[in-house]
């Protein structure tokens, strides 16, 4: 085969692969994202670390995230990190906040306008809402709504914490 | 010579989903153009707003994403992010304080500092500016952008300059701030 076949052959395939990489970057970012729930915050509806979930895009882009939904959020903390944490309340309504330990009292709270109030659902060992306050819909990337790692935990999320 | 057609209307679809994936990519990793509105940043950007044919010349920006990778902004930079009250909505403004960092709240005798994670955003226009004045410090974690360039109109076409208002930021915490 001459150089100049060889070239073109690696320049097309080049080419194809570059349009792939796109396309699944296109679709994990916009459409469905696979994604690592690690910690303890989410026991017992996810395993501290291992848990492999399916976060999909749409629901926060057309602001349908409802009340009880598991979403992934950027941390008002820090912008690098994405958290997983249950939405307990959407603007407006008003949320029972359960205490940091055992020691604290439930109190209620409204959440403020554009805001979302995040929970983890084990209330004793999560950072969430309870110390960074209300957070922004708009940190909001995306919902959790199936798990598909580990093989016995397969199925989908739902929507109230498994007791 | 139907089959030739559709197999060529194939053709089309396909380089223009693969153009669209490629540009779609580029546009949320390396940078993209917007429209913007508003006299909140005057007179950096759209000074024309006011004008009786100012909706048709708004400024077109050039919005860099590589700065998103790392959340690298600077005091001074004009960044568009997410609004905090409405999550549809984009605002465009100048980054005043970033973490740490003590700012005047103006009308007050207070001052704040900027809590983690967070900065503090004001509009150039300080009157009729929606800002950080109003709804506080936000996260970064709301920033999609920063504005280096005006592209439209021709007249103005050129870098956005990044500089501080002065006397706007008491103290600021030392050292460059990087998020782990």
């Amino acid at each position: 085969m001459s150089w100049r076949a060889l070239l073109q052959e690696a320049f097309e395939r080049s080419v194809v692969f570059t349009q792939f990489i796109c396309f699944l970057n296109v679709f994990s970012n916009h459409v469905v994202e696979v994604h690592q729930c690690l910690g303890p915050s989410m026991l017992p509806t996810f395993n501290v670390s291992g848990d492999i979930l399916l976060l999909e895009h749409l629901s926060s882009r057309f602001e349908r995230i409802k009340p009880g939904d598991v979403v992934m959020a950027r941390s008002p903390a820090n912008p690098r990190l994405v958290v997983c944490k249950r939405v307990l309340g959407l603007e407006g309504d008003s949320v029972t906040v359960l205490p940091t330990s055992s020691r604290g009292h439930i109190r209620q709270t409204v959440v403020p306008k554009g805001h979302v109030w995040l929970q983890g659902d084990n209330a004793y060992n999560s950072t969430d809402s309870r110390h960074y306050g209300p957070v922004p819909y708009a940190l909001i990337q995306g919902k959790v709504f199936y798990r598909i790692w580990p093989p016995e935990g397969w199925g989908p999320v739902l929507s109230q914490p498994t007791s | 010579m139907g089959e030739s057609l559709l197999s060529s209307l194939w053709l089309l679809t396909k380089r223009v989903c693969a153009g669209a994936v490629v540009g779609i990519t580029l546009s949320d990793r390396i940078g993209s153009v917007a429209t913007m509105h508003g006299r909140s940043m005057q007179p950096t950007l759209n000074p024309a707003e006011d004008d009786p044919w100012g909706y048709l010349n708004a400024d077109l920006l050039f919005l860099e994403k590589l700065s998103l990778r790392t959340y690298n902004f600077s005091r001074g930079d004009v960044v568009v992010f997410r609004s905090p009250l409405e999550p549809k909505m984009w605002l465009v403004k100048r980054l005043i304080a970033l973490q740490g960092d003590w700012v005047t709240v103006p009308g007050t005798y207070d001052i704040l500092q900027v809590p983690k994670g967070h900065c503090w955003v004001e509009g150039d226009n300080a009157e009729i500016s929606l800002d950080s004045k109003s709804f506080g410090p936000i996260p970064l974690g709301l920033m999609k952008g920063k504005v280096t360039h005006v592209v439209w109109p021709p007249s103005r076409f050129g870098p956005v300059a990044s500089h501080l208002p002065e006397g706007r930021v008491l103290s600021q915490k030392a050292g460059t701030r990087t998020y782990p």
